[in-house]
């Protein structure tokens, strides 16, 4: 079938968005629509002694000028954070509490202290400059490992040191007698730098408030608006959630960032009640560096320990996590449950212990971000054994074989329960694809053009679908994460499919619809994908974590099932067999070994007539169901960078990058090749050029593209991509994701790569250009390049 | 943007009357800087007066050995500019590397020497070239033009019309980019011409756009990257950022010196 599962189906979704007709929220425009500013805090830590807002009242244009204290007097809650973490010694985590807009003290360079209402977006800026904000400057901290001194600046009262929690996975007296009784132990300080998400479309709201039913819409780009419906029912007490409608249109990127609910969209609610207007603000690239939740940001100390046959017998790992100044929604979970429990990597460890403290500074909220605590565990065990292999004289890619799970499923000592992978055969695929027989050919041709070729791995796992929901709840979820799908087989025979996921970029238009055409033998022109309105889809719980595959589309299988057994059965009685031996191929209901059948459009049509349906059979082919997985899914991969510094200037150039994934059953291997390009070119970004800089007293230096910097189509090679696959046995589809896996798996390769060129372990992301001349200059040129 | 008035006089005449009867006046040669700035209120003219449409000002032609650009030429235009390349190809390449496509259609000669951004690509040209540039008062001396970062020798008023630059007996542009902004981190012009060797480096001095004596020595002595191996290129008075130290900046000035002489 050429348009089911495994077919490159073209994305159903492109001609819309390459056409630029897509719909994103700041194009909508309501009736009575008016604009919200931001007075926002141009300092890392002050207290509000007052706030004047009479002049910008004056204005041309302003309808209102509303400050934190009036939100907080309307009973509007303070945004949550949605992991409990219960730190080593049996207490509660400590986090500072966040109110949408500042009452009292302002934490962090760009957090929103007024809203400025007025009848144009110019008016409602210039009226925003127009307010004036009494601050009493505090001392500020920026980096987590400062704000854990003695007499650093306190953020919050009731968050003594500035430490969130002290949380430990693993036992680490058996950690520390195996690296005790190691020949060789393997220590690295490894710093995960801190990046922006920049989603090319930024966040934008409008919000709706009709008074006559007392309801309020929310249009926004959210990756998950049953969630923002929600939280903004049940916490922030914006109304009951059969009063309030979340829009999330079509969404331009998210890559985590527009999981969160923001005190931006938060405040248009509340300020469209209170001025009667419909309220919209759109981001500017300025705010949204100051504003959208940040991402990594951990340093940490590694130890891992050897026997002399090279097997691992022990690995310690303490990290400072920065959480910035307020703990967003998934903040907690992202270094602790979505980072220690992949410390085990691909290897047989018996032996694993992390701790992490989480911290409060004055940056921006650190969150989710594209793999999630996983690119950040998958740095540290691969720098490890890369590094380990050097120091060991090993050949790096036989340090990691003689360390491979080969058994599954396989319990490892940090709560996952891997059930699939191969990684030998990963290993042997990315090596051959890569030409590692050629690398010493092609390193002494570039030495010939004074270039210094080097070579790394990273063998990655991490861990999707971040479910099932029993599991996240004993660790402190607040929410669980399954997902629900229902399934409408129209008179005519046509399908919509309505589902909790979201589609920002992901391509679930077609791989969604291919999925069912696959199943029933439909054209995919025939179904349609709903997604993203609370009105027309019943609940979900949205996508991130790369979860829209491993769960929602599993909850659509399940949902499909119950529509086969009702079309069956109204097949088996039309046709007078019985309903195990009706088959569906090709869009015919066939009575299986006979020239018996039914099109499909006749069933649906016979199910809506209901003139002759089986006795007590409901009318109508509409079925739903909710997915709640078994498991985790576990994706793997080898990946292999190839880089080519220039030792004069410190450039580095990525020559090669082989992936080989196993993502278990592929729906759309061209849209599958395209989210490893885009994840692996954000790994890049992240090994080479991005990093958010903060001054020692808050202010963000990385405020705009001219700083912050973004990888470029000319900054990576052309990819070259393999899979080998096992299937995930916890689902149906036996899928694994792939939505993350390029961003987990690609930066220690390429800083392996790096290192190995230049002779230098000494190296932290990104590698500059600055910083890799230096690390040259540190230890002299290597040897094959004088 | 805050609100503003806009001109687009026919002539020098028309402008400079505009630019008189304002309060605060700009210059909008090609916006690539101004209108950001604007667009972030970090400036905030009460009027603008738009010189692209001025009678001549994109005109680029050669006579005998010297090419005169109009100011408000485009980077593009200038790139692809059979007179620059006759005159002078390394000025070519350069406008050909400033920014990106979008930057090139819509930058100018004129408004990025009036910028005189300390990472700009043409005040190196200009300076390392001797170029004169020509205003609707006088013509000035690159020398005398750029007076540091940010400013030049432009009265309140003034209005650049044209640049002339002579044609060298060799010249080269190499520059490293800001891996973030792309605009030079350092860039290095050097040219062979009728008066000597001029080396004029931009992106790296706390001053703007700088000629470095002793690169020129070094190159008027023999024209080879041996030479420039043996200059000491110090890292007073460079600039040091996030993105690369006095010292990375003072090490990359002699990389792209000797590219730059490579290249011509």
């Amino acid at each position: 079938m050429s348009e089911g599962i495994g077919a490159a189906v073209k994305r159903k979704e492109d001609k819309r968005f390459i056409t630029g007709r897509g719909k994103y929220t700041d194009d909508i425009r309501m009736e009575n629509q008016a604009y919200g500013a931001f007075v926002r805090s141009p300092h890392a830590h002050a207290e509000i002694k007052g706030i004047d807002t009479s002049a910008a009242e004056a204005m041309d244009g302003v309808i209102a000028v509303l400050n934190g204290k009036q939100l907080k007097d309307d009973a509007i809650g303070d945004i949550i954070t949605g992991w409990a973490i219960t730190s080593k010694d049996g207490n509660p985590m400590n986090v500072g509490a966040w109110n949408p807009m500042a009452t009292a003290r302002v934490r962090h360079v760009g957090e929103p202290v007024v809203i400025v209402i007025a009848e144009s977006q110019a008016q409602a800026r210039l009226a925003a400059e127009a307010v004036e904000v009494d601050y009493e400057e505090l001392p500020a901290v920026a980096a987590a490992t400062r704000a854990l001194e003695d007499g650093a600046p306190l953020l919050h009262d009731n968050v003594p040191g500035n430490l969130i929690f002290d949380w430990e996975i693993g036992d680490e007296a058996a950690a520390d007698a195996g690296l005790a009784g190691a020949t060789h132990v393997t220590e690295l300080d490894i710093v995960n730098n801190r990046l922006a998400p920049n989603a090319i479309e930024p966040r934008s709201a409008i919000a709706v408030y009709n008074d006559i039913d007392d309801h309020y819409t929310l249009y926004t780009t959210s990756q998950n608006p049953h969630v923002a419906r929600l939280v903004l029912s049940a916490f922030y007490n914006i109304a009951p959630e059969h009063k309030l409608r979340v829009i999330a249109p079509d969404v331009g990127g998210g890559f985590g960032s527009k999981i969160y609910i923001y005190p931006e969209e938060i405040t248009c609610l509340w300020a469209s009640m209170k001025t009667g207007r419909s309220v919209k603000w759109t981001s500017d690239r300025s705010e949204a560096f100051m504003t959208d939740a940040h991402a990594r940001d951990h340093v940490t100390k590694a130890r891992m320990g050897f026997d002399a046959d090279g097997k691992i017998v022990g690995l310690k790992v303490n990290t400072v996590a920065n959480i910035g100044a307020y703990a967003s929604l998934f903040a907690t979970a992202t270094p602790t449950y979505l980072y220690g429990t992949l410390l085990s990597g691909q290897y047989n460890i018996a032996n694993v212990y992390c701790d992490v403290k989480a911290v409060h500074t004055n940056t921006v909220p650190v969150d989710a971000y594209r793999g999630a605590g996983r690119p950040e565990a998958t740095y540290v065990m691969e720098r490890l054994m890369e590094t380990a292999a050097r120091e060991m004289g090993m050949d790096p890619a036989e340090l990691r074989r003689r360390n491979f799970i080969t058994e599954f499923p396989h319990q490892t000592p940090v709560i996952m329960t891997y059930d699939a992978g191969d990684f030998h055969a990963l290993l042997e695929k990315g090596q051959a694809a890569a030409d590692i027989a050629g690398f010493a050919a092609r390193k002494s041709e570039a030495a010939s053009r004074g270039k210094l070729r080097g070579i790394g791995y990273s063998c990655y796992i991490e861990a999707c679908g971040i479910a099932p929901s029993k599991a996240v709840g004993s660790l402190g979820a607040g929410v669980g994460l399954w997902e629900s799908a229902e399934v409408r087989v129209n008179p005519v025979g046509t399908i919509e499919i309505l589902t909790g996921s979201h589609a920002h970029g992901q391509g679930h238009e077609t791989t969604f619809a291919q999925v069912v055409s696959d199943r029933f033998g439909l054209p995919m022109d025939n179904i349609t994908i709903v997604h993203g309105d609370t009105d027309k889809v019943q609940m979900g719980m949205g996508t991130y974590g790369s979860r829209s595959g491993a769960v929602g589309m599993n909850a659509i299988v399940k949902a499909m099932d119950k529509v086969e057994a009702k079309v069956k059965k109204i097949a088996a009685h039309t046709l007078e067999a019985s309903d195990d031996d009706i088959v569906i191929e090709d869009g015919e209901v066939k009575v299986a070994g006979t020239d018996k059948k039914m099109a499909w459009h006749e069933v649906g049509l016979a199910a809506y007539t209901a003139h002759n349906l089986p006795d007590g059979m409901e009318p109508g082919l509409k079925e739903g169901a909710f997915y709640d997985p078994t498991n985790f899914t576990f994706p793997s991969g080898t990946y292999i960078c190839e880089v080519e510094v220039d030792p004069e200037t410190g450039v580095v150039e990525v020559v090669q990058f082989t992936a080989a994934d196993d993502f278990g059953t592929v729906i759309n291997p061209m849209i599958v090749e395209g989210q490893v390009h885009g994840g692996v070119t954000q790994g890049i970004g992240q090994a080479l050029l991005e990093n958010v800089v903060y001054d020692e007293d808050g202010q963000l230096i990385t405020g705009s593209y001219m700083d912050y910097c973004m990888p470029r189509a000319d900054d990576v090679p052309s990819y070259v991509l393999e899979h080998s696959t096992t299937v995930a046995p916890s689902n149906p589809l036996g899928v694994k994701g792939c939505g993350e896996a390029g961003a987990i798996g690609s930066p220690p390769a390429v800083i392996n790569a790096i290192t190995d060129a230049i002779g230098n372990n000494n190296l932290t992301m990104p590698a500059t250009p600055h910083k890799v001349w230096a690390a040259i200059q540190e230890v002299g040129l290597p040897q094959a390049a004088e | 943007m805050y609100a503003v008035n806009y001109h687009k006089p026919a002539s020098i005449e028309d402008a400079v009357a505009a630019i008189g009867g304002a309060e605060e006046a700009k210059i909008l040669a090609g916006g690539q800087t101004l209108l950001p700035t604007m667009k972030q209120h970090l400036a905030a003219p009460s009027d603008v007066v738009d010189v692209r449409g001025i009678s001549g000002m994109t005109d680029i032609a050669v006579r005998g050995d010297t090419v005169t650009i109009g100011a408000a030429a485009t980077h593009a235009a200038v790139a692809a500019s059979s007179e620059v390349d006759t005159v002078c190809p390394a000025l070519a390449t350069l406008a050909a590397g400033i920014g990106d496509p979008a930057v090139r259609h819509m930058g100018t000669i004129g408004g990025s020497i009036a910028n005189n951004d300390p990472a700009a690509d043409y005040p190196a040209g200009l300076l390392g070239l001797g170029a004169t540039i020509v205003t609707n008062q006088r013509e000035i001396a690159a020398d005398d033009f750029f007076t540091g970062m940010f400013t030049t020798a432009l009265e309140d008023g003034e209005i650049i019309t044209a640049v002339s630059v002579g044609k060298p007996d060799r010249a080269g542009y190499a520059k490293f980019r800001n891996p973030a902004s792309r605009y030079a981190m350092v860039g290095v012009f050097v040219a062979q011409t009728g008066s000597g060797v001029r080396v004029a480096v931009t992106g790296a001095g706390e001053d703007g756009v700088f000629r470095h004596a002793g690169l020129e020595a070094a190159l008027s002595s023999n024209w080879s990257s041996e030479a420039v191996d043996g200059v000491d290129v110090g890292s007073d008075g460079l600039m040091s950022d996030i993105h690369a130290s006095a010292d990375y900046r003072a090490h990359l000035i002699k990389v792209m010196a000797k590219r730059a002489a490579a290249a011509s």
